[in-house]
């Protein structure tokens, strides 16, 4: 089956298209959750030195994972938008936003809140925190540039080249904790090696990461329509859509 | 045949960001030393920490050097990297995870006893996560010489 790809990247065609789109993610969203949170807090085994307290991964780390995915999706949404002049591209970038700065403050409170009793601080300077930190700045960074700038599409392009730049912070966050040595430890799961946790705990935290993608699809698509709507409100379509002739 | 402007574009991002990663990299390189967050023992011994400032020792606390003084309070253990070992003496509460043969990070300065005198002592786990029965066997497997036993293989 050939699908015409570029008939989704017009704003009119993709809103309802999104519409369908966000009850499925959102269900997902929930029933992974669910089950995530199920095997996390009851069926997973206490940790061998830090007790129940650790459970606390379950929340961090797939927070700290979709802080980094996010940002990388939102640049190479911003830089298809500023590559193809798509404005449905930007959009999305736009719409991620939001969602990825919650993800990175998710993953860095839950880690203050973890740090606090294991390590025996809520926070220090070592380069794992303190680049995830430089993230949330980026995109609280790239939020308010685009929203400083009234002209949509030079909004755009500002955004998107500050969404490029940042990127060269997710590998740093990434290799932070191998290239340098920080108090935070070193990942548990990581490519081209066996996980150093055992299976139950393992799959609650990936349903967990599971869940959390699903949830940020389906909120990404809400927030398009809103941005589409917004963005869109002088084209006839829309217009018929809120039944105002004006 | 003509560059298409969308390609024109795309080649600018492509090579603007491989530029900016070269750049990046540049800059952490020269920050290397600056960049870490603890000195180990054998740093420490070299003379590769800085003197006069405080600074951090990282790495485990060795078994058996933990004693608790007459005060109660205050604390001496050594710091180990297997090679070289820091005194540390320390007055104050230790994390829970603080144990002997177990990952620390203090920081502060060397006093004139030669000994590091610690003003604040945090606990570096590591990154392996299983239940205590399974601790335990790994540790049995380990003892009865079969060193590599890896998790959940």
């Amino acid at each position: 089956m050939h699908i015409n790809w570029f008939k989704y990247s017009s704003p009119q065609t993709f809103y309802p298209l999104a519409g369908k789109m966000i009850p499925w993610f959102a269900w997902l969203a929930v029933v992974f959750a669910i089950a995530g949170l199920y095997i996390g807090f009851a069926i997973a085994p206490t940790d061998f030195q830090q007790g129940e307290a650790y459970r606390i991964i379950f929340l961090h780390v797939p927070a700290a994972w979709m802080s980094m995915v996010i940002y990388i999706v939102m640049a190479g949404w911003a830089a298809l938008g500023l590559v193809l002049n798509a404005r449905l591209s930007a959009m999305m970038a736009q719409a991620l936003a939001p969602t990825g700065a919650i993800f990175t403050f998710i993953a860095l409170v839950t880690g203050s809140l973890w740090g606090k009793p294991m390590w025996g601080t809520w926070w220090v300077w070592d380069a794992r925190l303190t680049s995830e930190l430089i993230l949330l700045f980026l995109y609280l960074g790239f939020i308010a540039l685009q929203s400083s700038i009234d002209d949509a599409r030079r909004a755009d392009r500002a955004g998107a080249l500050l969404a490029l730049v940042g990127v060269v912070n997710v590998p740093i966050i990434y290799f932070s904790v191998k290239w340098w040595n920080t108090l935070h430890q070193g990942s548990t799961i990581s490519m081209g090696a066996a996980p150093k946790m055992v299976t139950t705990m393992l799959t609650g935290m990936l349903l967990m990461a599971l869940a959390f993608w699903m949830y940020t699809i389906a909120v990404a698509l809400m927030r398009v329509r809103c941005i589409i709507l917004e963005r869109e409100r002088s084209a006839e379509w829309v217009k018929q859509l809120s039944g105002a002739d004006l | 045949m003509a560059v298409k402007a969308r390609h024109k574009r795309f080649i600018l991002i492509a090579v603007g960001l491989v530029l900016l990663g070269l750049a990046a990299m540049l800059i952490l390189n020269a920050f290397k030393s600056n960049m870490v967050f603890f000195y180990t023992p054998t740093q420490v011994v070299n003379g590769e920490a800085p003197k006069g400032t405080g600074f951090r020792v990282g790495g485990l606390v060795l078994a058996g050097s933990l004693k608790r003084l007459d005060d109660g309070l205050t604390v001496r253990f050594e710091i180990t990297d297997t090679a070289k070992t820091i005194p540390v003496i320390y007055k104050g509460i230790l994390p829970d995870l603080f144990k002997e043969g177990k990952g620390v990070v203090a920081q502060g300065k060397v006093d004139a006893d030669g000994l590091f005198a610690a003003s604040e002592v945090l606990a570096k786990h590591d990154e392996n996560y299983m239940p205590p029965e399974a601790a335990e066997a790994l540790k049995r497997a380990k003892e009865q010489g079969s060193a590599s036993l890896e998790l959940s293989k």
